[in-house]
């Protein structure tokens, strides 16, 4: 066994290695040897602590790593790259219930931590610190599990709202701060309980009226919370390992939340109120639809516009990944860049369904991350383009957001599509997008409409172009 | 308020120095508010075409909490307290093979242009 001082050197090497592993992802060239370098922090973290007096459990233990590293393993190698948001939501809350377990079972064994007084009683400090892992850890468990369930489809993704649903929810923050107050003062099993019950409860109830539209913010969100919920774990344990691991997690989820809701023009405030993505806006919108005349055309032409471009931008929306049509887009590229056409990919932070879900998917489909770029780097070049080829994106590129000071996504960045010389929008109808607004771009005389389904579109400009 | 193990030597130590103690709580909020600030720096400098790997990775990274749950898991007497250990050590363990696996699986499609 080694010593404490050994034990603590250990921990802080592998500290170390965890932020060598976020520093690795700057770039896609150091960012696989980031990975290992993670693989081998958590490593030497897990071996430090198995090794130690404390842990005698050897069978049992190793047992529960077979299984849930197997079923871990599985996973992340069938799962489809689509369905990244809902694992990442799904792991979230495995480790938001992990923290629970851990949390309960150091109040009933707290001499097994080293946390108990001499009447073998939780102290004060310890109290309060396993009130914060506990309800934190709680409420990630449920709100992932709903946010899961939303993303996966197993739940509507419509945002439930009902009448005093914001006073329910401070009565139950409200309350479920009495009973950890209660727990901290007596230090006894009810109010914990109490308070970890209702902590799961406002999970659910937290999460159920954001919509759809809204879950990359909410999975960055839960992101967050994880991190923290280890981050209180830590502080029990007294461990500053888990409190750096923790931290580092939960500065991430925060950053990515922040991002995605600038990009959406909103603030994390107005998102966690939820309820954006009603009928309303829907309805308002509908009126306008198909009364204005666009210019529509066939993929023969669109492929003699983009044949003939000197620079060609596309710009990919989670359309593009629902009608599977990435591996045909990639062909189409190749054909392109082969006939001397410059290609490249134009990304809005928002495009997939969670942070650089879209670049994920292109990678995907082998398309090289070099010719793949972020709204900022591109936006300058759109008025020296030729061709820009929207597929299956739209709140993203409707100008309205510049133009028009009444529309719910005014002030939200966009791609400046509508700069660029033609513009051909691949579309399966008029149909509003998330946002539930009609789009200006699609109506210029600049633009033509290609009313077809993403992958049989791309189809017909590969066989229109050879 | 009853201070723990440790704080209980501090002071006795530092006491007989003349100094007051500090609580081990505070030297961990130390660490915390650090660590958040190198979280802060290094999570920006990520690129955003990589943020859903960063999601991933920092999934089993979140997983550490595998450390409280073998503590958890450790003693050999079977009880509730451990049983639910063991279960949190099998939910951790899902997650940094999972969240690592399919980060590296990610990682291993963004390619250059040949």
């Amino acid at each position: 066994m080694l010593s404490a001082n050994m034990v603590e050197l250990a921990y802080l090497l592998a500290a170390v290695l965890i932020i060598f592993a976020l520093k690795g992802l700057a770039s896609p060239e150091t960012a696989r040897r980031g990975n290992a370098f993670g693989m081998l922090g958590l490593g030497i973290a897990a071996l430090v602590t198995l090794q130690m007096d404390a842990v005698q459990n050897y069978t049992w233990i190793v047992a529960a790593i077979a299984v849930g590293g197997l079923f871990g393993g599985v996973v992340a190698r069938k799962v489809p790259m689509t369905h990244m948001p809902q694992t990442v939501a799904f792991m979230h809350s495995l480790v938001g219930l992990a923290a629970v377990m851990i949390a309960v079972s150091a109040f009933l064994d707290p001499v097994a931590y080293g946390i108990a007084n001499v009447e073998g009683g939780l102290y004060m400090a310890s109290r309060v610190e396993l009130f914060l892992g506990t309800f934190i850890g709680a409420i990630t468990f449920t709100a992932s599990l709903i946010a899961f369930g939303k993303l996966h489809g197993l739940l509507s993704g419509k945002p439930l709202v009902f009448a005093g649903q914001h006073q329910l929810n401070l009565l139950l923050g409200l309350t479920m701060l009495a009973a950890g107050i209660m727990f901290c003062v007596t230090g006894e099993m009810l109010p914990f309980m109490m308070m970890l019950v209702i902590a799961m409860v406002l999970g659910v109830t937290l999460i159920v009226p954001i919509g759809g539209a809204d879950m990359p913010v909410i999975v960055s969100m839960l992101n967050s919370y994880s991190g923290w919920a280890a981050a209180g774990i830590g502080f029990t344990l007294g461990n500053n390992m888990l409190i750096i691991a923790g931290a580092l997690v939960g500065s991430s989820g925060a950053i990515l939340s922040y991002i995605m809701c600038k990009a959406m023009n909103r603030s994390l405030f107005n998102v966690l109120l939820g309820g954006f993505g009603g009928d309303a806006a829907t309805a308002s919108a509908a009126g306008a639809v198909g009364q204005r005349p666009v210019h529509s055309g066939a993929a023969e032409d669109a492929a003699f516009l983009i044949k003939n471009a000197r620079s060609v931008i596309i710009v990919p929306g989670y359309g593009l990944a629902v009608a599977r049509a990435q591996h045909v887009l990639k062909e189409l590229v190749e054909t392109l860049l082969a006939m001397d056409v410059q290609v490249k990919f134009a990304i809005h932070p928002v495009a997939g369904r969670m942070p650089g879900h879209m670049n994920v998917l292109l990678a995907e489909a082998d398309v090289p991350y070099d010719i793949v770029f972020e709204m900022d780097e591109i936006n300058p070049e759109f008025s020296d383009t030729d061709v820009v080829l929207v597929i299956g994106a739209n709140d993203v590129t409707n100008p309205a957001s510049k133009t028009d000071p009444s529309s719910p996504i005014y002030g939200m960045p966009i791609l400046d599509v509508s700069k660029a010389e033609h513009v051909v929008v691949i579309k399966r109808s008029l149909a509003a997008g998330y946002a539930g607004l009609d789009n200006d771009l699609f109506y210029m005389d600049k633009t033509m409409m290609l009313f077809d389904d993403a992958k049989k579109a791309c189809e017909s400009m590969l066989q229109a172009l050879d | 308020m009853s201070l723990n193990a440790i704080t209980a030597d501090a002071v006795s130590t530092v006491a007989s120095h003349g100094t007051s103690a500090v609580d081990p709580v505070v030297f961990s909020f130390t660490v915390f508010v650090l660590a958040i600030i190198v979280g802060y720096h290094v999570v920006w400098n990520v690129t955003p075409a990589l943020h859903t790997p960063l999601m991933s990775v920092t999934n089993a990274i979140s997983s550490i909490v595998i450390v409280g749950a073998l503590l958890a898991a450790g003693p050999l007497e079977m009880n509730l307290a451990t049983v639910l250990g063991l279960i949190a050590v099998g939910l951790a363990s899902v997650n940094i093979f999972g969240g690592f696996m399919v980060t590296q699986r990610m990682l291993a499609m963004f390619k250059k242009r040949k």
